[in-house]
């Protein structure tokens, strides 16, 4: 009985966000024309389900006290960089695969490299590579364009057996792949354990340096297999400066609605999912009540708003007033 | 960083201690930019390209001025693109009503800025919400608020003589009125931050927050007010920018964030807050300006122009903006 407290105490962000998940799903699918079909499910996952990656990488680097504001630029690079090589033979489409993930993670060891052992704040530190993504993006691909193997992209953007929408699928293969066994080695806890007080893990003798590259590395990996993903939506590249900046933004909100600390050691990256797929939701909630579309940036902007007040009421419980300064 | 600066100094001639070696270095590389701009033209060196440069780098310096103040508290301003394009349209848009609205436009435009910058104040610091989300939420509700009211395409107001006076004008020949404009906002600045209790303050909670309040600074007030003035000259700098190109439109903030933070840490502000110097934020912003001008005028393609950006301020920081190692 003790036990399970504890167990909602430590992940009570966590529910909180699959509940507001829940909830604005159902608000969402209650007022679709369709309903729950297996159509509707697919479109929602597949929208959702790019965010979802973004705000994953971002999760890895909130929690050890970190941000990446490249994230978004990573995404783009990759997915230009996949319109050219994710083509042909499914021999040479495994290799492009391949290349476009090593892409991203050498981005992500990059940004690892110039903050950990550069010394530099993650926040400057990861506006300035996200330029460089972003004009190699620019490089690649000075105008959209590109396409890519539409058989796999099909593959993994229809539905399985007819219902489950494969991107899913692959979020949980990529969750099970890459978050559990990160957060259960030495790496996971000690990046935890690094964002909670850097100096009692520096004291602890746990390898933080390692940790938090190993951190910024898997971002850029995550990231760049959301790139992949947009490639196999759209058949095609873009550089898209807006898209990047969106993306990067998003990825914080959903992270934030996901109970993630901004502030480090606390959330996990399946809140974050929640969190991507709930934003997502919310945006699209518009559509269903048939509001003008120029309406949606508002109204996202307001629910991000309102999303990051509410952290706030934490104000009510505070007994000492130095306590506002942390 | 400090320590390196201080220490020594205390054997070292006054005005020597007083001058930051970033500020130094920033100065540095704005002269060897010069020199490898003349070899490519000579044009580099004449006055007049060195005072267009400063008509263009007046417009981020008044942009990087709000985002110092608000860097020197240990805070950020995210929200500087739509703070900037709502300066622009919205003092455009007031131009649209009559002789009244032609008359309030600017300070308008800055009003819209400063309500901005009010809702990222009370964010950071009633609400105690990290300045880096509120003000990334703040920009989406700008956003989404001019999305709205230019119904999605560009907007058609155009903009007002004054404004674009104050952009493009001379009022003494020669030297244009948005350098006269950065000087004074400039000049109030330095004194803002060295001769008022205001000033004092805003190093203060950059240092330790905490010690600041028990010292009796009201912190939150502090805080509040440099928010507003920081979406105040980013609206300025945006109705600024409007006049030159005698309208406003959509993204022209886009192009503003990551130069002015990287004016204002380049000139050696740390970006934990509570140590820099104006003069520093002034060098950073001719550097930047002049470095996007020599990649123009070289005509290299806008992504190399970004690559070259990044990698120039990555390697800068990695010279002198290396936070200490963990002890």
């Amino acid at each position: 009985m003790k036990e399970w407290r504890y167990l909602v105490a430590e992940n009570r962000g966590t529910l909180l966000a699959v509940a507001i998940f829940v909830a604005i799903f159902i608000i969402y699918t209650a007022n679709h024309p369709a309903g729950l079909t297996a159509n509707v499910a697919q479109t929602a996952a597949n929208k959702g389900v790019l965010l979802a990656f973004v705000a994953m990488a971002q999760t890895l680097v909130v929690i050890t006290a970190g941000i990446d504001l490249s994230v978004g630029m990573i995404f783009i690079l990759t997915n230009c960089l996949a319109s050219w090589l994710v083509l042909g033979t499914p021999g040479e489409t495994a290799l492009g695969v391949v290349a476009v993930l090593l892409c991203g993670l050498l981005c992500g060891a990059l940004n690892g490299a110039i903050v950990i052992f550069g010394r530099l704040q993650p926040i400057v530190a990861t506006i300035a590579t996200g330029a460089i993504y972003f004009g190699i993006a620019l490089m690649l691909r000075p105008f959209p364009g590109g396409s890519v193997n539409e058989d796999l992209a099909d593959a993994l953007t229809g539905k399985l057996f007819g219902i489950i929408p494969s991107s899913l699928v692959v979020l949980a293969l990529v969750v099970l792949v890459v978050w559990v066994p990160f957060s259960r080695s030495l790496y996971g806890r000690t990046a935890y354990a690094a964002g909670s007080s850097e100096a009692a893990a520096y004291m602890s003798g746990i390898p933080i340096g390692r940790s938090k590259f190993l951190a910024y590395t898997l971002a850029g990996l995550l990231a760049s297999i959301g790139g992949l993903f947009l490639t196999f939506f759209t058949y095609t590249g873009e550089a898209a400066f807006a898209s990047g900046n969106a993306y990067t933004l998003f990825s914080i909100a959903a992270v934030v609605l996901g109970g993630v600390s901004l502030f480090g050691g606390r959330g996990s990256v399946i809140g974050a999912i929640f969190g991507a797929l709930a934003f997502r939701t919310i945006g699209d909630l518009l559509f269903v009540f048939d509001f003008d579309p120029l309406w949606q940036p508002l109204f996202q902007g307001v629910v991000l708003l309102v999303a990051v007040s509410l952290g706030a009421f934490g104000l009510f419980r505070v007994r000492n007033r130095l306590e506002w300064f942390l | 960083m400090s320590e390196l600066a201080t220490r020594p100094g205390l054997r070292m001639p006054r005005i020597l201690k007083r001058f930051d070696p970033a500020v130094a270095t920033a100065f540095a590389c704005i002269i060897l930019l010069l020199i490898l701009g003349s070899f490519y033209s000579t044009s580099f060196l004449s006055p007049e390209y060195l005072l267009q440069q400063l008509k263009v780098a007046s417009f981020l310096g008044v942009i990087a001025t709000g985002m110092m103040l608000v860097i020197l508290l240990g805070q950020i301003d995210l929200s500087v693109p739509w703070a900037v394009a709502t300066g622009g349209m919205m003092a455009c848009a007031a131009a649209a009503f009559g002789p009244a609205g032609t008359a309030f436009a600017i300070p308008f435009g800055i009003l819209c800025g400063m309500l901005i910058g009010f809702v990222n104040g009370i964010g950071v610091a009633y609400l105690r919400i990290p300045s880096m989300i509120i003000t990334l939420a703040t920009n989406a509700v700008a956003q989404g608020l001019m999305v709205v009211y230019t119904g999605g395409f560009s907007p058609q107001d155009s903009a007002t003589f004054a404004m674009r006076e104050i952009a493009t004008g001379e009022i003494i020949p020669l030297v244009p009125n948005a350098v006269i404009i950065w000087a004074i906002i400039g000049a109030a600045t330095v004194f803002l931050l060295t001769r008022t209790t205001f000033g004092r303050a805003v190093y203060a909670i950059g240092n330790r927050e905490r010690a600041a309040y028990l010292s009796g600074i009201d912190t939150r007030r502090v805080v509040l007010i440099a928010f507003v003035i920081s979406g105040g000259l980013s609206a300025f700098g945006g109705i600024l920018l409007s006049g030159y190109a005698s309208k406003a439109a959509q993204s022209m903030g886009d192009a503003y964030l990551l130069p002015s933070i990287a004016a204002v840490v380049l000139g050696g502000t740390s970006i934990l807050g509570g140590r820099g110097s104006y003069l520093g934020t002034v060098a950073g912003v001719i550097l930047i300006t002049l470095l996007q001008s020599i990649l123009s005028v070289m005509q290299m393609p806008e992504a190399g122009r970004q690559v070259i950006y990044g990698v120039v301020i990555v390697a800068m920081l990695l010279l002198y903006g290396r936070s200490p190692a963990s002890r």
